[in-house]
């Protein structure tokens, strides 16, 4: 185990940014209409929100939208992360896409894609879909149990072969023998789905129709438990604030002991980041959180799988300093996005750097930079060749 | 009001500007020290400003969904290598206002709820300025990329092709107008009933969703079409807003038109709903002179000594690296039956020997060695416009006057500079003829062509969610 994982160094704050907010009539105290909500604006002013917040991750949620009243449109994850590439200079931008009904040679060239519009700030959350909405919209058979880590295990392993399926430094532009490419360093993935595959088997050929990603392999982003052996970041949910550093701590414990591996190489191996998952509401302008809380659970109720933070913003730097000192870095869920980030940005961050517990800013750094993972040389570049 | 007659075509004495950034071709020079990268947002990024600045109404991305092969391996000699067109075009969208997001997405290698629902986030997040440039490749050799493989017969292809956009449009369609409310006291987020659910089932895919997205500014994503078969014709006939064809001559073009409108007519169409905006690339400079000298420099560079044997192997089926480049066509027969270009850029089916035959021929003829003899031969030459700046406006005048074409898709020759001379040259030349834009006339890619505002593909029966 490397440092990676020793507890008590500065971790990292990472901000989702779905819609208007975690909580389903967040749109409802949104300080824009419902009918900006889905824009290019949008993604802009939150995302730079976040960024100069010292948020050093943002994510962006996918999935059909439910129904009710507060029912809100929602638009591909994976675009809106990349329409953030340009805009943005720091923040690490991490859509989730799924893997069960997706094709995976098109999500590998579409992260690859990410990459490179984000200058290596992108990452994967790995999402395996279990909602017989999304399987009847592609008209596929519903998957689920153990079937749905089967699907995710494959497309990651697809992809992951496919960004190392060209190795660094194909791109030759050779003059002299009219080479544009090295065609030794590109290779057929020849993926084929293990004999006890759940779902319908499946082969990818190869190689990628795009170079090497930036990072040569994106971080690989994924639920405790959906990809034991190949997550760069495990997120851990527990379901109060007090369980969840004795959850991150088990989970961790887990991890070290099965000897859980990253990535797929030969590299020297670390164990994945270990990330806690929270909820939060924080008292605003004068309205406690939880009140603030009540008045939103009255039009639809919250239900969530996370451990929810309601209180003040001294309470939850206080809270998050304490969580940073066993986990790696903590995903916050605020209630309003509007609402909470302007806190977060103005009591939190401030009062987490001040204590020392978050990483400093890094210009121009990458998503592996920021876990501390080595830049891997392709599981299929020969032993010695460097670039 | 007054009625036009909708079936008598009526130049609009305007062309419009794309540009086709190729990605995977063998014209875009990469030997020169002034070409960039082809991969980096950063080449991306310049070539669409600049693009923006000359007022092009649409920036374009083709698609290639498996890596080229020459003679068993991947192709070494040409660019290689492109980014997902939909995932730059989102990036893209962040640092333009104006110019159009053109993806080239295949109706084979996807799901129909999925890429409507995609392109639909595209146009949203652009304020109204994506298309989709359908194509419908379907050979097996690019299955083998993906999961459901190579499951489509040929024959087949734009009867699934039209399907596939049919649902499209249904799910683009499915959201009622004003739908998503516009103050935060409202009741709800979207009005009662406002969106329907999509379902179809057919043949090669069912579909049964409720999509996610309202409509867009400009309605629904613009629709190009690429492929030039009677039934790709047919198909952009009933279903496209512009076509991306293969015919920039003048007689060609005009012959084209001609075909198009009728095609329209006989679909129920407009002599005017289908826009045609050739491939092009060209070479300009202040004098003819110049301008052709430019022209021997950039094919010197598009077609080496390398290129020249490598494009003889594609139809010889066989390796031809012995000769002499600037020696004759070799005199040996092909190996194969009928000739197969490079894996990746289409099925040419002519009987090898025969073909082989006839190219030794007019070689010898002309005099011309195998370099000479393939730089004649490549399609980029037919669809080149080489001369002064002020020449060829008035070319390209001559065909807004008789509405030849709506428009052509520039393929730049070098990367990212290749646009500045027609941006801060050409441009203004036609303005200057009154043939060009002067202003994007709206904020979105279909007001700027100066196409309708669609017509919902169905009638709306709002459903209760
Ligand atoms: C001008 C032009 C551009 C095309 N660009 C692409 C492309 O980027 N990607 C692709 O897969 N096919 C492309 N195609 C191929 C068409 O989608 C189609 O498969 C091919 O033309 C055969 O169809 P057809 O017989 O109707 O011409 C293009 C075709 C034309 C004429």
């Amino acid at each position: 185990m490397s440092g990676n994982s020793r507890p008590g160094r500065p971790g990292f704050l990472a901000l989702e940014l779905d819609g208007d907010g975690a909580h389903p009539a967040a749109w409802r105290k949104a300080r824009h209409a419902p009918d900006e909500l889905l824009n290019g604006a949008r993604i802009r002013s939150t995302v730079l929100a976040a960024e100069s917040a010292g948020f050093q991750v943002a994510t962006f949620a996918d999935g059909p939208v439910s129904s009710g009243r507060d029912v809100a449109g929602r638009l591909n994850a994976l675009q809106r992360a990349a329409f953030a590439g340009p805009v943005t200079s720091s923040i690490v931008l991490v859509p989730e896409v799924d893997t069960v009904y997706t094709e995976p040679f098109h999500v590998s060239t579409q992260l690859a894609s990410l990459d490179y519009v984000s200058g290596g700030r992108a990452g994967w959350l790995v999402a395996a879909s279990g909602s017989t909405e999304e399987a009847a919209a592609v008209g596929r058979s519903f998957a689920e149990g153990a079937a749905l880590a089967q699907e995710a295990a494959a497309s990651v392993e697809v992809s992951r072969r496919l960004w190392d399926s060209w190795e660094d430094g194909a791109v030759i532009r050779d003059v002299a023998t009219g080479r544009y490419l090295d065609v030794d360093k590109l290779h057929y993935v020849d993926f084929e789905t293990p004999s006890d595959f759940a779902g319908p088997g499946y082969s990818v050929k190869g190689p990628s129709i795009i170079p090497r990603p930036l990072q040569g392999q994106l971080p690989v982003v994924a639920q405790a438990g959906l990809l034991p052996s190949d997550a760069d970041v495990v997120l851990v949910s527990a379901p109060t604030t007090s369980l969840l550093a004795a959850e991150v701590a088990e989970v961790r414990r887990a991890i070290a002991g099965g000897g859980a591996v990253v990535g797929g190489g030969a590299v020297d191996r670390i164990g994945p980041a270990v990330v806690a998952e929270l909820d939060v509401v924080l008292d605003s302008r004068g309205q406690s959180a939880s009140a603030r809380l009540a008045e939103l659970d009255a039009f639809t109720p919250w239900s969530s799988s996370r451990a929810r933070f309601v209180g003040t913003a001294a309470e939850l730097a206080g809270f998050l300093a304490g969580l940073l000192a066993v986990a790696d870095g903590v995903r916050l869920h605020p209630a309003v996005l509007d609402v909470e980030l302007e806190e977060l940005a103005q009591l939190v961050l401030p009062e987490l750097r001040r204590r020392g517990a978050l990483k400093p800013f890094a210009q121009g750094g990458t998503f592996r930079e920021l876990l501390g993972l080595e830049r891997p040389l392709s599981r299929y570049a020969s032993p010695g060749s460097e670039n | 009001m007054t009625q036009h007659n909708r079936a008598k075509f009526q130049p609009s004495g305007k062309i419009q500007f794309g540009i086709f950034f190729q990605g995977v071709n063998s014209g875009t020079i990469w030997k020169a020290p002034e070409s960039g990268s082809q991969t980096d947002f950063e080449s991306f990024r310049r070539i669409a400003q600049t693009a923006e600045r000359g007022l092009f109404a649409a920036f374009f991305l083709g698609e290639g969904l498996r890596l080229r092969e020459h003679l068993g391996r991947p192709h070494a000699l040409d660019v290689a290598g492109r980014p997902d067109a939909q995932t730059m075009l989102a990036a893209l969208a962040s640092v333009t206002s104006n110019i159009g997001l053109v993806a080239t997405q295949n109706t084979t290698y996807n799901d129909p709820a999925d890429l409507a629902h995609r392109l639909a986030s595209l146009d949203l997040l652009s304020g109204g300025r994506a298309a989709w440039n359908v194509v419908t490749t379907d050979n097996a050799w690019t299955g083998a990329n993906f999961r459901r493989g190579g499951y489509l017969d040929h024959a087949d292809r734009y009867v699934h092709a039209e399907a596939f956009v049919e649902t499209a449009k249904r799910i683009w369609d499915s959201w009622e107008d004003g739908a998503v409310s516009s103050s935060v006291t409202a009741d709800s987020w979207a009005g009662p009933g406002h969106a329907r659910r999509v379902h179809h089932s057919g043949q090669h895919y069912s579909v049964d969703v409720t999509p996610r997205l309202p409509r867009s500014a400009q309605y629904r994503p613009v629709l190009f079409q690429a492929g030039d078969s009677p039934e790709g014709r047919d198909f952009a006939a009933r279903q496209a807003d512009v076509i991306f064809s293969a015919h920039p001559k003048f007689d060609d073009a005009v012959e084209f038109r001609a075909d198009i409108v009728s095609r329209s007519l006989a679909a129920g169409r407009g002599a005017n709903d289908v826009q045609i905006m050739p491939a092009s690339e060209f070479i300009l400079a202040a004098t003819y002179e110049e301008a052709r000298e430019k022209k021997e420099w950039v094919r010197s560079l598009q077609i080496g000594p390398q290129q020249a044997v490598a494009y003889l192997e594609q139809f010889w089926g066989r390796e031809l690296s012995a000769y002499d480049p600037d020696g004759p066509l070799p005199e040996i027969d092909p190996v194969v039956e009928e000739t197969s270009e490079t894996r990746g850029s289409g099925f040419h089916g002519a009987k090898a020997r025969q073909l082989a035959e006839q190219w030794r021929a007019e070689a010898k003829e002309k005099g011309l060695s195998i370099r000479q003899f393939v730089s004649s031969r490549t399609s980029r030459v037919d669809s080149t416009f080489t001369g002064s700046y002020a020449a060829v406006a008035d070319t390209l005048a001559e065909y807004a006057r008789v509405g030849a074409v709506d428009g052509f898709n520039i393929s730049p020759w070098l990367i990212p500079t290749g646009l500045d001379d027609i941006v801060n040259h050409l441009v203004p030349e036609l303005q200057e003829r009154g043939v060009y834009p002067t202003e994007y006339v709206g904020s979105t890619l279909r007001e700027n062509l100066g196409l309708a505002t669609p017509v919902r593909s169905e009638p709306l029966v709002p459903v209760q969610l």
